[in-house]
């Protein structure tokens, strides 16, 4: 049984950099990753911008070292090369010396490559590689492939934009149990016209630069990312002497039980998670330093969530800021990014600024931090909520 | 107007698989939305989609909606005044 | 450590089993290589207000997990947990395909939002009203069995009492069509009967909803009590059996306590030899029984294994139809379950008689 959940390692690559330094050094300076859609074909570009990463396929393809004829999709490709960056950066050698899982987070899967030849694969064959990579677990296999995890404990989770956050809190369960001894966590989502024209119907797409918490808010940017933490128990920790970068502290999931996809007026589902990753954590609301709140920019999800960190906070909301202005929503890698985000402002003490917002919204008076601020932090939340209801908050911490 | 009430309401069980009812069961002036035939917000999105391939009116935001779906008698006004085909 | 219990169980399959007062009594025998599943009369127990969106895989998640609460005799759980490979695939068909078709015009938002692969258990918990933890898990032929090892934590840790878990997976034309060109389905059309002697690449498609309340509560009406559940990403045919034994030796057992052995054959010449070993080795002189001739194969079918498992222990009776060898027992007090998929996502669960 492990007390502490130990984060050793992350990698991450996003709109705005291909790993973690380079995603810091956005976050600092305020570099947005949100442009016109280049890399897949639609309709919609001149209706949406999105945070899209820069790198081809074929790229990836050469920097993993893979034949021609692998059936990776845009998902395996970026999930891959931010757990390789994550299991690096933990100065891991040989993956199976401790009994290491893997549990990713996907809602795209394959379909970036299904969309391309779904009709195609009927007649093509050279095509046809790819209809076994459509499922969301294949990515998953792939990436524990790349990492050279076998015979051991691999999953997918996939509650939709919750999905990363939801693996993050399966991976410390499974520390904490002695069922594993070091878990890898996080989530990959690439863009895909499925999702862009899903969106779309909706509603709830901006045309412009997405502006979380603001007023006059249109809606969401979607976004391309993958991002892994290495997750470690404390006799790891101990026996190899590891630099530990922060520790996942408190989690907790529930269902808002409202709607499809809609989230309740009241945020009751998200008030439950705030307050489940409290308990957990056995902290109480003003232990927290900072959120990182969800803040997609659409107009039910900043209300109802604003709604929801003043039920759970009261008068003294702590600061908060939404990174989605950055990034674009990710999906189900969202909560992995943010999680990235949430060690590096503890790492560094720095709270980072919601970007966009001009006009402070009506129903309620708390604001987002607009500044980059530096202040000493000890402990962050970050919140990632889904359709279905799902309800995500994680509890990061300096002290285990 | 009312061959155009009927045909809403013919696309309208059809469109939300509203597989109980038949259209002499809407009420021209019946809510179509709460407490009337209990629509919610994903059908008012479908019904969006409705009005720009049947009639050519396009909506851009959902808010739009409410008023004119409020119930068969506000559908069939609006369309008839803004309709493109 | 809490113990963990099968408190109930509710099954939507290519046989008659929403019935939870029969147990394969009568057997449907199929000869195709796609089998549907035997609808129970959905409007009994979903509002028709509620079941007008609903696609297949919904209304059989929350029809199966319905009949699983009743069985267990329960208004609500405290979480909910479901597996399932591909989702509502067929809506994921409908969107991609009108994504296509209509050039990204006119598209409405119902069958994307259905696409989501936690829409079975979003909308079970919106039936049920249930805000508790809600996880969906969708991993391939570990789907399920994701969902029965993050039950087992949580309960044995008492987190909460009572958790509905579940596999649930429908079948998609276009999904069966494209598997049928890479061989993954069989070629021809196979009798019930003769899956396993089918000598051809590929399985017979199949599809359906098992949910299951697991509780750390015993009751008189319990099934079955989880002993163990272990998942493999990868595991080599040769070692298919030692990591078996090592499984057993965990828990503190050996071969001549299992009283039957489950298998998850599904008649692929080209992956059934996963088996061989367990079969006419290290398991030669236990039970043996398979199911995929009766449910078909789907990413988790496996939830039908766990099912029929559960059935065995609780009515101490085998339908002589899963029979896969010749041993018989008179009394049968411990499980093991052994299912992989095309070679990969392996795994392994033991139940005892409680």
């Amino acid at each position: 049984m492990s007390k502490g959940i130990a984060i050793t390692g992350m990698g991450i690559i996003s709109a705005i950099g291909n790993n973690v330094a380079e995603n810091y050094h956005a976050l600092l300076n305020g570099n947005k990753g949100i442009t016109r859609v280049a890399k897949i074909k639609t309709n919609h570009v001149n209706e949406i911008m999105v945070g899209e990463i820069a790198s081809t396929n074929n790229e990836f393809e050469q920097q993993l070292n893979l034949n021609s004829d692998n059936n990776y999709s845009r998902t395996a490709f970026l999930g891959a090369v931010a757990a390789k960056e994550a299991v690096k950066h933990a100065g891991i050698t040989n993956i199976n010396t401790y009994k290491t899982g893997l549990i990713s987070a996907t809602s795209v899967g394959g379909m970036d490559m299904t969309e391309r030849y779904f009709y195609d694969y009927l007649t093509n064959k050279t095509t046809q590689k790819y209809i076994e990579g459509h499922h969301a677990g294949d990515s998953t296999q792939k990436i524990a492939e790349q990492l050279g995890i076998e015979k051991s404990l691999v999953t997918t989770i996939s509650t939709a934009c919750s999905s990363a956050a939801n693996a993050i809190m399966l991976g410390a369960r499974l520390i904490k149990s002695g069922e594993l001894d070091r878990v890898i966590v996080g989530g990959s989502d690439c863009l895909s016209k499925f999702t862009i024209n899903g969106f779309k119907t909706l509603m709830i797409l901006s045309d412009t630069y997405n502006t979380p918490f603001d007023e006059n808010r249109k809606g969401l940017n979607l976004g391309e990312a993958a991002a892994f933490l290495v997750l470690e128990s404390d006799a790891v920790v101990k026996s190899e002497n590891k630099t530990v970068l922060a520790y996942v502290k408190g989690y907790g999931n529930a269902n808002d039980a409202y709607h499809q996809t809609a989230s309740s007026d009241n945020g009751d589902g998200a008030t439950i998670a705030m307050e489940k990753a409290l308990k957990v954590a056995n902290l109480t609301p003003n232990d927290i330093d900072y959120i990182n709140a969800h803040g997609t920019a659409t107009g039910n999800n900043d209300l109802s969530e604003g709604r929801a960190i003043i039920r759970v906070f009261g008068e003294n909301v702590p600061d908060f800021s939404s990174t989605k202005a950055y990034t674009g929503h990710t999906l189900a890698a969202a909560g992995g990014i943010e999680a990235v985000y949430s060690v590096l402002a503890l790492q560094n003490n720095v709270i980072y600024p919601n970007l966009n917002f001009e006009t402070q919204m009506k129903e309620f008076d708390i604001t987002p931090q607009l500044e980059l601020k530096e202040k000493p932090l000890k402990t962050v939340m970050s919140n990632s909520f889904g359709f279905g209801g799902n309800c995500s908050t994680v509890i990061f911490s300096k002290e285990p | 107007m009312d061959a155009l009430k009927q045909e809403l309401k013919e696309n309208i069980i059809e469109q939300l698989n509203l597989e109980d009812m038949s259209p002499d069961d809407i009420a021209n002036d019946d809510m179509l939305f709460g407490d009337g035939l209990g629509l919610d917000s994903i059908d008012a999105l479908e019904l969006i989609v409705m009005l720009d391939k049947s009639y050519g009116i396009k909506l851009t935001d959902p808010k739009e909606g409410r008023a004119i779906f409020e119930s068969i008698n506000t559908m069939a006004a609006y369309i008839t005044e803004h309709r493109t085909k | 450590m809490k113990q963990v219990y099968i408190n109930s169980v509710g099954s939507i399959s290519a046989q008659k089993t929403f019935d939870n007062d029969s147990f394969l009594e009568d057997v449907v025998g199929y000869e195709d290589n796609v089998i549907s599943v035997i609808d129970p009369n959905y409007k009994d127990y979903i509002p028709p207000a509620a079941a007008r969106r609903m696609a297949k895989g919904i209304k059989m998640g929350v029809v199966a997990s319905k009949i699983a609460l009743q069985d267990a005799g329960l208004e609500n759980v405290d979480a909910i947990i479901t597996g399932t490979g591909m989702g509502c695939v067929r809506d994921s068909e409908k969107f991609v395909s009108a994504i296509i078709d209509n050039d990204e015009q006119y598209l409405t938002p119902t069958s994307f939002i259905q696409s989501t692969h936690n829409t079975v258990g979003g909308q079970i918990a919106l039936e049920l009203q249930c805000k508790g933890y809600n996880f969906t898990y969708v991993h391939a032929s570990n789907s399920f069995e994701s969902t029965l090892l993050d039950a087992k934590l949580q309960l044995e840790n008492d987190e909460e009492k009572n958790i509905l878990i579940g596999g649930v997976d429908e079948l998609g034309d276009h999904t069966v069509a494209i598997h049928k060109l890479i061989n993954h389905i069989k070629p021809e059309a196979v009798k019930s009967s003769n899956l396993l002697d089918s000598g051809t690449e590929g399985a017979v498609f199949g599809e359906g909803a098992n949910f299951f309340v697991l509780s750390n509560e015993k009751k008189a009406s319990s099934y079955a009590n989880i002993i163990g559940v272990k998942l493999y990403n990868t595991l080599p045919k040769a070692e298919v059996s030692q990591t078996a034994l090592d499984f057993l030796a965990e828990n503190n057992l050996d071969v001549k306590d299992i009283d039957i052995l489950i298998l998850g054959n599904n008649g692929d010449i080209k992956f059934d030899d996963f088996y061989t070993d367990l079969q006419s080795k290290t398991f030669h002189n236990n039970q043996q029984v398979y199911y995929k001739h009766l449910c078909g194969e789907f990413n988790t079918a496996s939830s039908f294994g766990f099912w029929l498992a559960s059935k065995i222990l609780k009515t101490q009776t085998i339908p002589d139809v899963v029979k896969l060898n010749k041993v018989e027992n008179s009394s049968y007090k411990t499980i093991l379950l052994y299912n992989q998929y095309r070679g990969e996502n392996h795994s392994f669960t033991l139940l005892k008689q409680c």
